[in-house]
């Protein structure tokens, strides 16, 4: 859609060409030159450089301080491969990535759907299911620490009053990912709410009165058009929270440091964990440089529907 | 499912409106589920240590105790952390938002050849995550031109100093300002410093200001790298100061840190509750229109 727009402001505007028809250096070049430069240098620098520079330290061992970095070839990927705490890794991973995606999307259309009812207050209430996702992810994982406590946190008290012990949820491996998951669920889920919402408004009305005309009920109009219409959403959505939850950091770190014995140890917090714990800057390279490549994977995923949406949409 | 509701006949006293009951009983539901953890931390951070550790807990503090916000005030170096947050916020934002605006004028407005590669370009930084980053860049800092900027504020900034989403955005808003506004102010030998300045600018000013407030509250948010690249206490942002006050092995002083936890989200609420409107219309932007 946004690139359709572009593409016709560009249209509509043509330079008087009052000189040259051929571009050549000018004042205007150079300006140009100055305000994108440094956005460009800042990127070289501080993102591009370091992708290159991890794919080279991948292929060595370095513990960080020694002036040799030694060349290994393979061996840092061929460790991966094989190693039970890594594959523990990815299957963390892929577990915290479903359950958060699931969670924030399922959670976030039903929220969403009862917003868009008329219902008084219901700006003042998606101000409040919104404000978690602009916290800050380390501050609020520190009160959801006091509230899992299960000797006098909040949470055990709930459970208490419908007959339920509370499990030692962050020292419990068991437990531990399901704490973590909770957290990330109710701080992305106003985002997801807000972001259904504004496409719940955008499916044109007569669209619903033509469904009732033809006498679908409540649920067979959701299905008929609600999801359809939404399905752009959806997919916009799943893959932000995919993206999110891949460099979800933060909560890991303060809540559960990867614990106990690996059981929320994600990715990015393997990569953290292998360069500035254990001072592996190899493997933690490698392991970063595996992330990147699934991320970018999913990225080129959006980028190719999002533009097969502008040539047929 | 709207119209449902919405059918209802106006006014008529005749039977009892569950829908609408039920549609505000699940509204006031999600309300409490998701503001609990706020309130719970505002109610612990009144509370004395023995309430803390009682069970079962109570909602409301019997007898408040301010004295919290002092005490976690120095249970830490706080006002440093305070501004060493706000130095971050405030220099990483204003950095942020001159390469943006720069950026996106020069690539609107300004004649340039391969412009959309260089579009591309700056776009492909979106999908550079920093956490990938993090390591090789902390190497590099550790060594420009044989200084070390590890524990310095432009350790802790520049890292971050180039904007991809931004850019976008406000690209996508000068592209739709009115072309003639603009052309006849060039005619008139307006030069693009002021033209910026003086039109451009205040013609997209809500974007901007709602991509500011973006990367303010990012800044202010921000952990993993002040968390790396900051080796003493002293040079710590609010974040990492905080999460430096939990002690798991031993009983955390719960009162204290929620009061501590306060310092560090209260500013952000603040600023939400006056410009809501503006952030989440921001946050929206990038999905219907990206």
């Amino acid at each position: 859609m946004a690139i359709s727009v572009a593409h016709h402001a560009q249209v509509a505007y043509k330079p008087q060409t009052r000189t040259a028809r051929r571009w050549r250096p000018s004042g205007e070049a150079l300006l140009f030159l100055l305000f994108v430069g440094p956005n460009l240098f800042f990127f070289a620098v501080f993102s591009f450089w370091p992708i290159i520079y991890s794919a080279w330290l991948s292929f060595h061992r370095w513990d960080m301080i020694a002036p040799i970095k030694q060349y290994v070839g393979l061996d840092q990927y061929r460790y991966l491969l094989h190693d039970d705490v890594f594959h523990k890794v990815l299957a963390n991973t892929a577990v915290y990535t479903v359950g958060a995606v699931g969670g924030t999307l399922i959670l976030g259309l039903l929220v969403a759907l009862l917003l868009n009812q008329p219902l008084r207050g219901r700006d003042g209430a998606r101000a409040v299911i919104f404000a978690p996702s602009l916290l800050s992810g380390a501050a609020i994982s520190v009160v959801w620490i006091y509230m899992f406590d299960p000797r006098f946190g909040i949470i055990a008290r709930l459970l208490d009053l419908v007959h339920l012990s509370s499990p030692s949820w962050l020292t419990d491996p068991a437990w531990a990912m399901p704490a973590v998951l909770i957290v990330s669920i109710w701080k992305d889920l106003g985002f997801a709410t807000v972001i259904f919402l504004a496409g719940l408004q955008a499916i044109p009305r007569d669209l619903y009165e033509a469904a009732k005309v033809d006498g679908a009920g409540v649920l067979w109009r959701f299905r008929s058009v609600t999801l359809p219409m939404l399905s752009p959403i959806v997919f916009f959505l799943g893959v932000t929270t995919i993206l999110n939850t891949f460099q979800s950091f933060d909560i890991i770190q303060v809540m559960t440091k990867g614990g106990p014995v690996d059981a929320t140890n994600t990715l990015i917090y393997y990569v953290y964990q292998q360069g500035f714990i254990a001072f592996n800057a190899g493997r933690s390279s490698a392991a970063s440089l595996t992330l990147f490549v699934l991320m970018l994977g999913i990225t080129l995923l959006q980028v190719r529907y999002a533009e097969r949406r502008v040539h047929y949409g | 499912m709207a119209d449902l509701v919405a059918a209802r006949p106006a006014g008529g006293g005749r039977g009892i409106p569950w829908g609408r009951i039920a549609g505000y009983a699940a509204m006031v539901l999600a309300v409490i589920v998701v503001g609990t953890p706020l309130f719970w931390m505002l109610s612990g951070s009144l509370k004395t240590t023995q309430e803390v550790f009682s069970y079962p807990p109570t909602w409301f503090p019997s007898h408040p105790r301010w004295e919290n916000y002092v005490d976690a005030w120095h249970a830490a170096p706080f006002g440093r952390f305070y501004i060493n947050s706000l130095i971050i916020m405030t220099v990483g934002t204003a950095i942020k938002m001159v390469n943006a605006v720069c950026t996106a004028y020069a690539l609107v407005f300004l004649r340039f050849p391969a412009k959309n590669l260089i579009f591309i370009i700056i776009l492909a930084g979106l999908m550079v995550p920093e956490q990938v980053t993090i390591l090789p860049n902390y190497i590099t800092l550790s060594d420009v031109f044989g200084q070390s900027w590890i524990n310095t504020y432009q350790g802790i900034i520049l890292p971050g100093a180039a904007i991809a989403f931004g850019t976008f955005l406000l690209r996508q808003t000068f592209l739709g300002l009115p072309r003639e506004v603009i052309e006849a102010a060039r005619l008139d030998g307006c030069n693009h410093l002021r033209l910026l300045w003086d039109m451009v600018i205040p013609m997209a000013r809500s974007s901007v200001i709602t991509v500011m407030l973006l990367v303010a509250v990012a800044k202010w948010n921000e952990y993993l790298w002040p968390l790396i690249i900051t080796t003493t206490e002293e040079m710590r942002p609010l974040t990492v100061g905080l999460t430096y006050l939990v002690n798991r092995e031993s009983n955390t002083q719960w009162g204290q840190v929620m009061a501590a936890t306060v310092f560090v989200i209260v500013p952000l609420l603040v600023v939400f509750a006056f410009a809501q409107r503006l952030i989440i219309e921001g946050v929206t932007a990038g999905a219907t229109k990206g």
